[in-house]
């Protein structure tokens, strides 16, 4: 059977054996303790301003930047981003009640569906479980409140984070999903997202929009 | 749309690497589609390395937390098939390619499936699978684009992470008229945005009626269960998302223990492969859809690949396992950017490919790629796992050297170098000889403008002649000299 006969391989090559205690707990304790490497300069001082770190990062990889006082402001930022950019009034987000809750309904323009993405959806609205200032990275985790595929079939991403949700590093996101879904359970798929679609496969030139999202919008926004 | 090749698993020809290197630096559009390396990837891994004061730091955490996954590793692929099983995945451990290919044709054929997307992946290049599945009647479509271009052209990649840098753009639109007969023949393809839109339709299209996705993993979490794809594109994706089955083809040695352990590597994966402080898209794969999820694959299938890395890892190699694929060796080496990737005859390309080949495939077969090296020792200088990669190469070239692979010519020379270098006195009269004729023979001009046997090198530059005494002449002079100066210890 594969399966024993590769582990066999692999404990040969290393001369260990199964019951080998030591190397048992060695390993026990750091799946426990979660060590992590030194977090970057940029973002480890006490007193960093994360969100002008997230902002500033998350520009430097091509994406839009926005700050909204209030989640009411919200629908008509987007609003102004979707006519800026020539793209229709028309948006899929899942069923975040949260969202529900934005007053979208106050600009009877706007035609809001709700669900997974589908071939023909121009602009997908996310929330972010967190936003990482370390690299303007958002994290977004997979379920009916946020579907999936709402980031990468519709040409336009939209992705609200909200302020207090920004955290200096990767490890801290991780450390706030094992607090909140408990250790070891993951949604389906965690997102981290740090720019538009891009590609530089033909004569190595940077190309916004290869097979996800042409622009991606963060509107950073108070607490939802 | 044109059909596709049936392109055969793929036939190393790394034992001809002088001759694929030949036929290489005189491709012109070859050498034009290289010429972008230096100022593009180096460059940008400069800066970004720059950015990051902590960089040069972080590669020491990462080299010793891989030598931590490879000594613990039967322990973390164990606890990372519980967790993969835990999420409602499957986990199939394949010794061989063959065993990986046949498992994944059977998960095809268990789900009726008729189409596949794929995102890029190294191992599957590595085990052949589209030829295999192609074989068995599946429709396989890459979907990176730098991969979707060469599946057009019937070749493979040339690079591990920018698979069509060999290309220039008018060959792409060459490719897609010649394949994309269904669409005007007047459209204008001279922007590469025009070329990527057009792409972008043509995948759409196969995105949304794949039966079955599968991608690659940069990294597997022993924590977690999760299986890791690193992207710019949005392709692995939509790879992974929307078909009903999502499989993973991965090695063995990509499992690390932690999601704050992938977090350290992740720190310099991008950095060291594109100079981009993080790709656009990092995603986490961890079994299949859940009850609620609106979307999302049906089922969740892991390959786990040996293909000869156990041997490796007993091996004095070892090290070569640490590598995270992030091609940084790859853009440095003078060789690869003399030649590019496809005269080292197999997958992985550049010194990575002169320490894993042999190991992989064979001594015979891809020892001589530890000699397609300057060793001037940029690839160690730059890898983010810090692997020795000069060291395993010399090695190799031993080895090699101890099979009887090394060319009979060289085994002379290399023999009779060794004999004469027993013999100190012997050598230094010989060498003493040697420089005054070569300054003899050289006359006035000081320099060969032809050689005996090098008329290759000749042809490009002259052969400085030695000038006056040799280097062991000069360095007893200067140890005699820093003798009388009363600090004999000190090497000049």
């Amino acid at each position: 059977m594969s399966r024993a006969d590769i582990l066999g391989k692999i404990r040969n090559a290393l001369d260990v054996s199964t019951d080998d205690k030591l190397r048992q707990n060695t390993v026990a304790a750091r799946l426990w303790d979660l060590p992590r490497a030194t977090a970057p300069r940029r973002v480890a001082a006490p007193n960093t301003d994360l969100v002008a770190c997230f902002i500033e990062e998350l520009e430097r990889q091509l994406a839009t930047v926005k700050e909204v006082a209030r989640p009411s402001e919200i629908p008509a930022a987007i609003a102004d981003y979707l006519r800026a950019n020539n793209q229709p009034l028309r948006l899929r987000h899942g069923s975040d009640a949260r969202l529900a809750d934005l007053g979208f309904t106050a600009l009877p323009e706007f035609e809001i569906e709700t669900g997974p993405a589908t071939p023909n959806d121009s602009t997908g609205l996310s929330c972010a479980f967190t936003g990482i200032a370390e690299t303007g990275t958002m994290a977004l985790l997979s379920g009916p409140a946020n579907p999936v595929t709402l980031g990468f079939l519709p040409d336009t991403h939209i992705i609200i984070v909200p302020r207090g949700q920004i955290v200096a590093t990767y490890e801290d996101t991780f450390a706030l999903l094992r607090a909140e879904v408990g250790a070891a359970a993951m949604p389906r798929t965690l997102n981290l997202i740090s720019g538009p679609s891009r590609t530089a496969d033909i004569g190595g030139r940077i190309v916004i929009g290869a097979h996800g999202p042409r622009r991606l919008l963060a509107l950073v926004s108070s607490e939802l | 749309m044109a059909s596709l090749g049936q392109p055969a698993p793929m036939q190393p020809t790394s034992h001809q690497f002088k001759k694929n290197a030949r036929t290489a630096l005189s491709d012109h559009q070859l050498q034009e589609a290289l010429s972008g390396l230096p100022t593009g990837l180096v460059a940008q891994r400069a800066a970004a390395r720059d950015r990051l004061p902590e960089f040069e730091a972080l590669r020491d955490y990462g080299r010793d937390l891989r030598n931590h996954c490879l000594d613990h590793l039967d322990l973390y692929l164990e606890r990372y098939e519980a967790r993969v099983i835990a999420a409602g995945g499957h986990v199939h451990w394949a010794e061989t390619a063959e065993d990986a290919c046949a498992a994944i044709l059977r998960i095809c054929k268990a789900a009726d499936a008729k189409s596949i997307t794929k995102g890029k992946s190294m191992v599957s290049e590595e085990i052949g699978l589209n030829a295999h599945l192609q074989t068995a009647g599946l429709e396989v479509i890459e979907t990176d684009l730098g991969e979707y271009i060469l599946q057009l052209r019937d070749e493979t990649p040339s690079h591990i992470i920018a698979p069509a840098i060999h290309l220039i753009q008018g060959q792409v639109e060459g490719d897609f008229r010649r394949q994309h007969q269904h669409l005007p023949k007047n459209r204008r393809l001279d922007e590469p945005a025009e070329l990527v839109d057009e792409a972008r339709q043509i995948l759409r299209e196969k995105f949304l009626s794949a039966d079955v996705g599968i991608t690659g993993a940069n990294f597997l979490i022993a924590e977690t269960g999760s299986s890791i794809i690193v992207t710019n594109e949005g392709n692995g994706d939509l790879t992974q998302s929307l078909p009903k089955v999502h499989v993973v083809i991965a090695a063995i040695d990509k499992v690390v223990p932690t999601l704050n352990d992938a977090s350290a590597l992740l720190r310099l994966l991008a950095r060291s492969a594109t100079g981009q402080e993080f790709t656009s898209y990092t995603t986490f794969s961890t079994g299949p859809r859940r009850a609620d999820d609106p979307d999302g694959p049906e089922a969740y299938h892991v390959i786990l690949l040996d293909n000869g890395r156990s041997e490796l890892l007993g091996s004095e190699f070892r090290e070569v396992l640490r590598c995270i694929r992030c091609g940084a060796y790859m853009n440095h080496c003078p060789v690869y950017n003399a030649v590019g990737g496809h005269a080292y005859g197999w997958v992985y390309p550049g010194p990575i490919g002169a320490a894993l080949n042999p190991g992989l495939i064979g001594v015979k077969e891809a020892g001589t790629l530890a000699n397609a090296s300057t060793f001037c020792g940029r690839c160690e200088a730059v890898c983010p796992m810090r692997i020795p990669l000069p060291k395993l190469m010399r090695r190799w070239r031993e080895i090699e050297f101890e099979e009887g692979e090394t060319p009979v010519l060289t085994r002379w020379a290399l023999r009779g170098w060794a004999t004469l270098a027993q013999w100190p006195s012997a050598y230094h009269r010989l060498s003493r000889f040697m420089v005054g004729a070569m300054r003899f023979s050289a006359g006035k001009h000081g320099a060969f403008t032809w050689l005996p046997f090098a008329g290759g090198w000749t042809a490009g530059r002259d052969l400085p002649a030695p000038q006056g005494r040799t280097f062991q002449q000069i360095w007893a002079e200067r140890q005699k000299a820093a003798a009388s100066q009363g600090n004999s210890s000190e090497a000049p």
